[in-house]
């Protein structure tokens, strides 16, 4: 659970880890059950209705402003968003 | 940071067999972005574009905003594909490869995982001395750049010790092509030059198809290095280190021979390498280690609900087959032929990135000697001087023609130079120039006639020598002769006349 | 005067257009119509304070003789999950509070061209996970039938808005049963368009490869014309489909002739057994059935054996795509950030997710993350798209033997606030009819259908069309409400308690 915290980015207290815990065994020993029907012959479908080759020209369209792109943010310095120190690296 | 043990290259060579293998990023030049209309920062009109002034709502994840791909970075992979020897998906697919990092606008990357446009591949790479090489493509796929990081308060500008980092999204959703090699054995202790000859080979062939600017310098172009090393004689791959983002083919050569360096001075002394990421620090010429394997690394990879299948027919990839340029190393081989360029004459020319310029030259009317010796001798000295790429300095075409004037023997060549001169500041075409600055040869025997009969006047001791047969005192005449002509006259034609002269 | 509140879109819409009451007098209705009930409904999470201001603006544009659409002037409630650039767009979450958008979401800016005149933002379970807006960041909404009961979810505010009489459409987004169950609950209709038939773009995702967006209204009619104000295709969106679409006004306008019934075969489905509902709700729904059958309908039994695996596969792959969904949620752009002194942003973004986001959207995110990760893809996620596929199947025999398939649109009137909040899984159950049709694409409406004898709660009909059907939905919903409001003398909804001691 504490590495799925991670994983999500959400810091869980230890109440939440316990609850958590509790609750995510029963939902997913409900819906295990998937697993029954799913056979090897049998594909997965991942959007519902199959469309293939959706494409745009390649046509340059509007952009925000910086003043729109930088409406919400939550720390703003020089035209970018500003952010504490980042541990860690770059993928 | 502590110092690394280095083993002799040599000698890590006896002991060891250095594996490589590359991932080299390759943005696209296309107008807009990968998923959005934005302008693409990587297409040429849009170098200097101040932060997040080219981003639309999905290029910095806004709420409700939805990628569409963009058909011509579609096509670019496709063609790049080809180009590697690749095999094109009949149907490939989008990911999404999640992780959370300040610089992705959605806290994941739109990449290809399981179903890449294009796998299985080859590219042929030349060596300096001419020997061909063939790498092993394993895959070629679509993806979107992130972000780009500003570190603020650190010693470096980077990230550790930083107090805080800005982003700019501009560069987030660039399109993007990763190729990524299957393990590379043999190539010895010619590994780290083999390095640089890959990514050239990759520059070389993206520039020729005309799908990205290609300029390493400025990340268009980025290679990932990964080195292991096996012990002579052991079946088993050792464990392998990362090395990214390596800008420039010569850094990409230290790089490689320095993990090998490194890991064979570890392993020899008993250690294990840890299978991480490494930074190249191009000042000191060492790598540092960054982000070591975890379970972190779960990137939860799954199809990209958003988007669709890509499934280029088999009358496109055809088309776009059709339309692929020649292979750059075909091409250089050809063309070294068809120029008579010695081994070391055409290196000069493909190493310095002209033979683009030098091909257009010869085709506007230049001989190939005379082509090259310009490209290579005085605009790449002015090119260097003034930190600025040769072939931006003047065309092809206005160099043919000054070379004209060289063999009409209106210019001599230190003319010539002058002349080359005022095309780089923009004063005209050669002959313009030589118009204006009035430097044309003087052609009119009657003119240095009279200039030589003056000067051998003044040096009657001159006209003795020459006339006893002391042929090589006439120096001093010509050298009269070209001061008062200013240098515009043909030295040779001088010398004639002066023994003509002296003789009468 | 007639109360305007009263009206359907259509009637109003009539009214508007030849002039005998204003967009202005129409929208003040619905705003005095807030004011006097959503203390109690809570419904609205903003109020637009520029209503009037583009009510008055249609009125100038009728005035000066310009051609309007057919809802031009009528007021419209949205739900939160929609972005709009001038309201605030939350989605139910304390981490988007006060977000402003600096784009329209499709949906929005079609209903704007078409004149329709936004009143505000509705509730909604935060992130739009849930069943009964209870999961909503800024309080629950209540049902106008019963204020201690559910109003459904997630999108309640915008079926209790109707049904409340505040305004005479909505927008809504179905995921699993997000309009379809409020619909039901509160007596109101609600439509889920075949997925790709509306526009994503601009809603706030929570499932992309689920999330639909749709019309919430008290008549058929009032959906198929809002319904052909914000469909069709948009380049926006890859998954928007291309149809050429009827319109679905004109087909509810067909379908209240009554004729479309006869000969019509309606697939009831063996394996939900009337047994899984409450008794008032399947009484309801064998009621509608037979009134079907005198008019000519024929009752047809289908077997879709997969169904029952619907709500684990949904479980599975809505929190899944919801877990990367809202990733971007993480204090850079916008939204809340939580400060932690010292910390790294890693810190501040797991701060900002702890305290920004409900419990319910941790369960899920968690529960995706968990269905993702390396080792259990291909067990759950995997698993899961392969049910998709079985369910599609089951979809497919069964309209090769039925026009429609009928289902009761959720197994229980509404509940009690607070019954199920504390037990996850007995909520998720609640989506067991709604589901298949997500999980599939396909079309689906649900239709009031009467009163449970035992609460006296409304139940409401769900009927199933092949993919791209969506025209035979508003004929069969018009022509089943046709029947049944005439025999029960009136519309469902004039049965409904009155609120806040208003008049008749
Ligand atoms: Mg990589
Ligand atoms: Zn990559």
């Amino acid at each position: 659970m504490r590495h799925l915290g991670v994983l999500a980015r959400i810091q869980l207290s230890d109440a939440e880890v316990e609850r958590l815990t509790g609750q995510l065994d029963s939902i997913v020993s409900n819906i295990a059950k998937v697993s029954e029907v799913a056979t090897a012959d049998v594909v997965a479908t991942s959007h519902p209705v199959a469309l293939e080759n959706v494409f745009r020209p390649d046509v340059p369209g509007a952009v925000l402003t910086v003043a729109q792109a930088l409406q919400n943010a939550p720390d703003a310095d020089d035209d970018r968003f500003r952010v504490t120190a980042i541990l860690g690296e770059e993928q | 940071m502590a110092k690394d043990a280095l083993m002799d290259f040599d000698e890590a060579l006896e002991l060891f067999e250095p594996v490589l293998g590359f991932e080299v990023h390759v943005e696209l030049n296309t107008e807009t972005k990968m998923f959005s209309a934005a302008p693409n920062p990587a297409h040429e009109s849009n170098h200097d574009a101040a932060p997040n002034t080219l981003v639309a709502p999905v290029d910095m994840g806004l709420p409700g905003a939805l990628p569409v791909v963009n058909a011509q970075a579609v096509r670019s992979s496709i063609s790049l594909g080809l180009a590697l020897g690749c095999s094109i998906a009949p149907s490939s697919r989008f990911a999404r490869k999640n992780y959370f990092y300040p610089d992705l606008g959605k806290n994941y990357q739109i990449s290809q995982y399981d179903e890449p446009i294009a796998f299985e591949g080859q590219v042929e790479v030349e060596l300096e001395d001419g020997t061909l090489v063939q790498i092993p493509i394993e895959r070629a796929h679509m993806e979107e750049d992130a972000g780009k990081l500003t570190h603020v308060g650190g010693a470096t500008g980077r990230i550790q010790g930083a107090e805080y980092s800005l982003v700019d999204y501009n560069r987030a959703g660039v399109p993007l092509v990763e190729i990524v090699t299957k393990p590379i054995f043999g190539a010895e202790g010619r590994a780290p030059e083999l390095a640089a000859a890959y990514v050239r080979a990759i520059r070389d062939i993206v520039i020729a198809l005309g799908i990205s600017e290609a300029r390493m310098e400025r990340g268009n172009l980025r290679c990932d290095a990964n080195v292991s090393l096996r012990p002579r004689g052991q079946e088993k791959l050792g464990t392998r280190t990362e090395t990214k983002n390596v800008n420039s083919m010569r850094s990409v050569q230290r790089a490689v021979r320095y993990e090998i360096q490194r890991q064979a001075a570890i392993l020899a002394a008993g250690g294990s390498i840890t299978q991480e990421t490494r930074h190249w620090h191009e000042d000191t010429g060492t790598t540092s280690p960054g982000r070591p394997k975890s379970d972190a690394d779960d990137y939860r990879y799954f199809p990209e609900p958003d988007l669709l299948p890509v499934a280029p027919s088999g009358a496109l990839v055809e088309e776009l087959r059709a339309a692929l340029p020649e292979q750059p190393v075909a091409r250089r081989r050809r063309l070294k032929g068809e120029w008579g360029f010695t081994d070391l004459e055409f290196q000069d020319v493909a190493n310095g990135g002209l033979v683009d310029v030098v091909e257009a030259t010869i085709a506007a009317g230049a001989a190939p000697a005379a082509a090259r010796k310009w490209w290579t001798g005085e605009i790449t000295r002015i090119a260097n001087l003034q930190e600025l790429e040769a072939s931006d300095l003047v065309s092809p075409e206005a160099v043919a023609q000054l070379q004209a004037l060289v063999d009409a023997g209106t210019l001599t060549d230190k003319l010539a130079r002058q002349v080359l001169e005022g095309m780089i500041a923009d004063e005209g075409t050669p002959q313009e120039i030589v118009d204006a600055r009035g430097l044309a040869v003087v052609s009119d025997d009657g003119a240095l006639i009279a200039a030589i009969d003056e000067a051998l006047a003044a040096q009657p001791d001159v006209l003795e020598k020459i006339r006893d047969g002391k042929v090589q005192a006439a120096g001093a005449v010509i050298g009269a002769v070209m001061k008062a002509m200013k240098g515009q006259a043909d030295a040779a034609r001088v010398r004639e006349l002066v023994l003509e002269r002296a003789a009468q | 005067m007639t109360d305007l509140t009263r009206l359907s879109a259509a009637d109003l819409a009539a009214k508007l257009a030849a002039r005998e009451v204003s967009s202005v007098e129409a929208t003040q209705a619905h705003l005095d119509r807030i004011a006097a009930v959503d203390a109690d409904i809570h419904a609205f999470l903003h109020v637009n304070a520029g209503a009037l201001d583009a009510a008055a603006e249609i009125d100038r544009r009728r005035a000066a003789g310009e051609q309007l659409g057919e809802l031009a002037g009528v007021p419209l409630a949205i739900k939160d999950v929609l972005v709009t650039t001038d309201m605030p767009s939350t989605s139910g979450s304390r981490i988007l509070e006060g977000y402003m958008s600096p784009y329209d979401a499709t949906v929005v800016a079609r209903s704007r061209a078409a004149g329709l005149v936004p009143l505000g933002k509705t509730n909604m379970d935060e992130f739009a996970m849930g069943s009964s807006t209870e999961h909503s960041a800024y309080g629950a909404t209540h049902n106008p039938w019963d204020l201690d009961r559910i109003p459904g979810g997630s999108g309640g505010g915008s079926a209790a808005a109707v049904a409340a009489f505040e305004a005479p459409l909505a927008l809504g987004s179905d995921t699993g049963g997000s309009i379809r169950q409020p619909a039901h609950v509160t007596g109101t209709v609600g439509v889920k368009p075949t997925y790709g038939a509306v526009s994503r773009y601009g809603a706030i995702a929570l499932a992309s490869s689920l999330d639909q967006v749709g019309p919430v209204t008290r008549t058929v009619l009032d959906a198929g014309l809002l319904h052909d104000v914000i469909g069709g295709h948009d380049p926006h969106d890859s998954t928007s489909l291309e149809e050429a679409w009827p319109s679905f006004a004109a087909a509810a306008r067909e379908g209240a002739r009554g004729d479309v019934l006869k000969g019509l075969k309606v697939g009831v489905i063996r394996e939900l057994p009337d047994a899984g509902f409450q008794q008032g709700v399947a009484e309801s729904f064998r009621a509608a059935l037979a009134a079907m059958e005198a008019q000519g309908a024929e009752i047809v039994e289908i077997s879709a054996p997969h169904f029952e695996y619907g709500v684990a596969a949904y479980y599975l792959i809505l929190p899944a795509e919801a877990s990367s969904n809202l990733a971007k949620f993480d204090s850079v752009r916008f939204g809340m950030r939580v400060d932690v002194p010292g910390g790294t942003v890693e810190d501040v973004m797991a701060a900002t997710r702890d305290a920004g986001f409900g419990d319910e959207v941790k369960r899920r995110v968690i529960l995706g993350t968990y269905a993702l990760s390396a080792g259990y893809y291909d067990a759950y996620y995997g698993s899961a798209q392969k049910v998709r596929t079985l369910i599609q199947r089951d979809f497919d025999e069964a309209f090769a033997q039925v026009d429609v398939i009928a289902t009761p649109s959720a197994p229980t009137t509404a509940f009690r606030l607070g019954e199920k909040i504390d037990d996850p899984m007995q909520m998720y159950l609640n989506d067991v009819t709604t589901i298949p049709a997500n999980l599939a694409g396909v079309p689906g409406i649900s239709v009031p259908s009467g009163l449970a004898a035992e609460d006296g709660l409304p139940v409401g009909i769900q009927f199933l069309a092949p993919l791209r059907q969506d025209a035979r939905l508003y004929r069969v919903g018009a022509a089943v409400e046709a029947l049944l409001v005439d025999g029960w003398g009136g519309p469902l909804l004039d049965r409904a308690p009155l609120l806040n001691g208003e008049a008749r």
